[in-house]
């Protein structure tokens, strides 16, 4: 696991649903197949309302016409980040298009839970919103072991909350790595 | 202190006398249901992590139920279904409902309970956010990830965070116009869309034990648009004559004690609830029908596990007889079963089926369709900025296909008066 983590954010607002996240009609491509797979990147929060997309302007394309990967790779979001279907499509897409982390207020069950067990990447969490002290285009840097997160754009840097009971997962990657670690398979 | 229902119920499965909100801990699966947009990607990573020939835990204990994208020429959504095929005659499992079958059903949630899958005190898991529909029938069920699910398909077992409990009380009787998709948004309303986040709802009181199995079920489905992990409602007499006609196999029931703890509990007098939507593009954003009268529609859409099932359609058949439809107005039954009492149950010497076609309703196959947009060919997907009145689940922005289209989310009653006059309807206008 990384212990550094650095890019440039994207910004988004409060209850993320994953059909913005990755509309329906896009589950029908193989998550398995590396060519059809990188669809999911193609489309990754395409959904997302124009004048909500990259806070706080807004009409900033996530993925640029004919790319399968994002310039941004942390995305800022609200609160209930991820809400609405159990689709694992949704991490899976943003984990495709090159997100590295996340960092919300808070996250919906499922999504977070399908985050961690599946290994996509880190659902960190604030106290506090971020939406007005991060720009989309700001360059991040997350520091896992002090459980820091600066935003070297402006020099700010703030705590993350910490993982709680779901630390040993994502220290062992995922949830088949966590079961083999303790013995369960 | 005593146990909530879902607590004991999670107890039982962990081989523990009791548990505590907060707790993580591994519990048994009696029930692992999949479908055709996260089937493959199951499938796949079971195979990835336990070898290209491991076998299911249990085929007893796995259910594959085809759904979402059946009726479209997809070719990648096609595909799909003969992944699930494939696996389905390698592991030989017994509950398999394949599409252009006799078999083929449907919408999961409302056929997981039409074919007995749904016991009372049992442990559900499925790869779909409103398998919380099954709390109806006193047990625990909630949505997980391909992820999870191959995790269960290996092992048989998953790790859960105890959630704490929210009650919900309904005392009285409901006014006749009050349907439960009604209560669930006005519940939604109050809380937001993340009030009940990693809690499980529970549903209690006079009012709420007298709606029918299906009313129970659509107060269950959609406490994930709440946040809920899962939502429950004791089995009581209603719930066993439903099962017993529907399975052999033996479960237990479980009741809350008098002095469970409880994270949250509000008491509503029934009588006083009005008709309500969720007005674009939250289903917590809530208003009273009545206030929504100078809203022009373009369609009605009646269907989904939601608002899909027979009682859904006998309300809106009551409100349409006789009558033609103003704006174009699907009816997409959840289930096969749901579809046969459209063809054969009368109101008032009519088959409900031709009830709506005389109205000028359009009448698509059972499936989730437009519920979810889909593909582009979908039965009642819109594709541009339709106003549209819908007893579906969601309406955030694009959810039934257009980005531009504005969904209100609204019970069958104010769906079917609506579809009358071509402005959102409070039923009572057409009921009296």
């Amino acid at each position: 696991m990384k212990q550094i983590i650095t890019g440039k954010a994207y910004v988004l607002g409060d209850d993320i649903d994953t059909d913005q996240i990755i509309p329906a009609e896009h589950l029908v491509y193989s998550l398995s197949d590396p060519e059809e797979k990188k669809n999911y990147g193609k489309f990754a929060l395409s959904g997302v309302p124009k004048i909500e997309a990259g806070l706080p302007e807004g009409n900033k394309l996530f993925v640029h016409e004919g790319k399968f990967e994002s310039e941004y790779t942390i995305i800022i979001g609200g609160k209930n980040f991820g809400c609405g279907s159990s689709r694992e499509h949704a991490p899976a897409c943003l984990k495709i298009a090159g997100i590295q982390a996340i960092i919300a207020k808070s996250y919906a069950r499922i999504f977070y839970r399908n985050s961690v067990d599946g290994g996509f990447f880190i659902p960190f969490e604030t106290l506090d919103k971020l939406l007005n002290s991060i720009r989309t285009g700001d360059t991040l840097k997350i520091d896992l072991e002090a459980g820091t997160l600066t935003n070297n754009s402006s020099g700010q840097t703030l705590k993350l909350q910490p993982l709680g009971e779901v630390a040993e997962i994502v220290k062992a990657g995922n949830i088949f790595e966590y079961a083999r670690k303790t013995g369960m398979i | 202190m005593g146990l909530t229902i879902t607590e004991k119920i999670l107890a039982a499965h962990a081989g523990k006398d009791k548990v505590t909100p907060g707790e993580t801990i591994w519990v048994d699966v009696d029930v692992l249901m999949t479908h055709d947009v996260c089937g493959p990607g199951t499938i796949s990573i079971f195979k990835e992590q336990f070898g290209k020939n491991a076998k299911v835990f249990d085929p007893e204990k796995v259910v594959i139920i085809p759904d979402h994208y059946i009726f479209t020429s997809d070719k990648h959504a096609n595909r799909n279904i003969d992944i699930l095929r494939e696996f389905v005659s390698e592991q030989n499992l017994p509950y398999y409902y394949d599409v252009g079958t006799e078999n083929y059903k449907g919408v999961c949630h409302i056929a997981l309970a039409q074919e007995g899958h749904n016991r009372p005190g049992e442990v559900l898991f499925g790869t779909d956010s409103h398998t919380c529909t099954s709390g109806a029938f006193g047990m625990f069920s909630t949505g997980i990830g391909n992820t999870d699910a191959a995790f269960i398909l290996g092992t048989g077992k998953l790790w859960v965070k105890v959630p704490e409990t929210m009650q919900f009380e309904f005392t009285g009787k409901f006014p006749d116009y009050i349907m439960a998709k009604d209560i669930i948004l006005q519940v939604i309303g109050d809380i937001g869309v993340d009030g009940a986040t990693y809690r499980t709802m529970e549903w209690a009181g006079d009012a709420i034990m007298n709606f029918s199995m299906e009313e129970r079920m659509t107060l269950c489905n959609m406490a994930i648009e709440a946040g809920g992990k899962n939502a429950v409602i004791e089995a009581d007499e209603v719930t066993l004559k439903y099962v017993n006609k529907r399975t052999n196999k033996p479960y237990k029931t479980y009741n809350s004690d008098q002095d469970a703890n409880y994270f949250f509990k509000k008491t509503y007098n029934a009588s006083t609830m009005e008709p309500v939507v969720a007005k674009p593009h939250s289903p917590d954003n809530k208003a009273l029908v009545r206030e929504c009268s100078d809203i022009k529609i373009d369609r009605s859409y009646i269907g989904s596990c939601t608002g899909g099932k027979y009682n859904d359609f006998l309300a809106a058949a009551n409100i349409l007889y006789g009558k033609k439809v103003a704006v174009n107005t699907f009816i997409v039954p959840a289930t096969t079963e749901v579809f046969k009492d459209l063809e054969c149950k009368t109101l008032n010497g009519k088959t409900l089926l031709n009830i709506f076609k005389e109205a000028g309703c359009e009448i698509g196959d059972a499936s989730c369709a437009a519920c979810l947009g889909g593909p582009k060919d979908t039965f009642g997907r819109t594709h541009g900025t339709e106003v549209v009145v819908s007893t579906t689940n969601r309406n955030f922005p694009g959810r039934m296909g257009s980005k531009q289209s504005e969904v209100y989310l609204a019970s069958p009653y104010t769906a079917a008066a609506s579809a009358l006059t071509g402005r959102i309807t409070d039923p009572r206008e057409m009921l009296n």
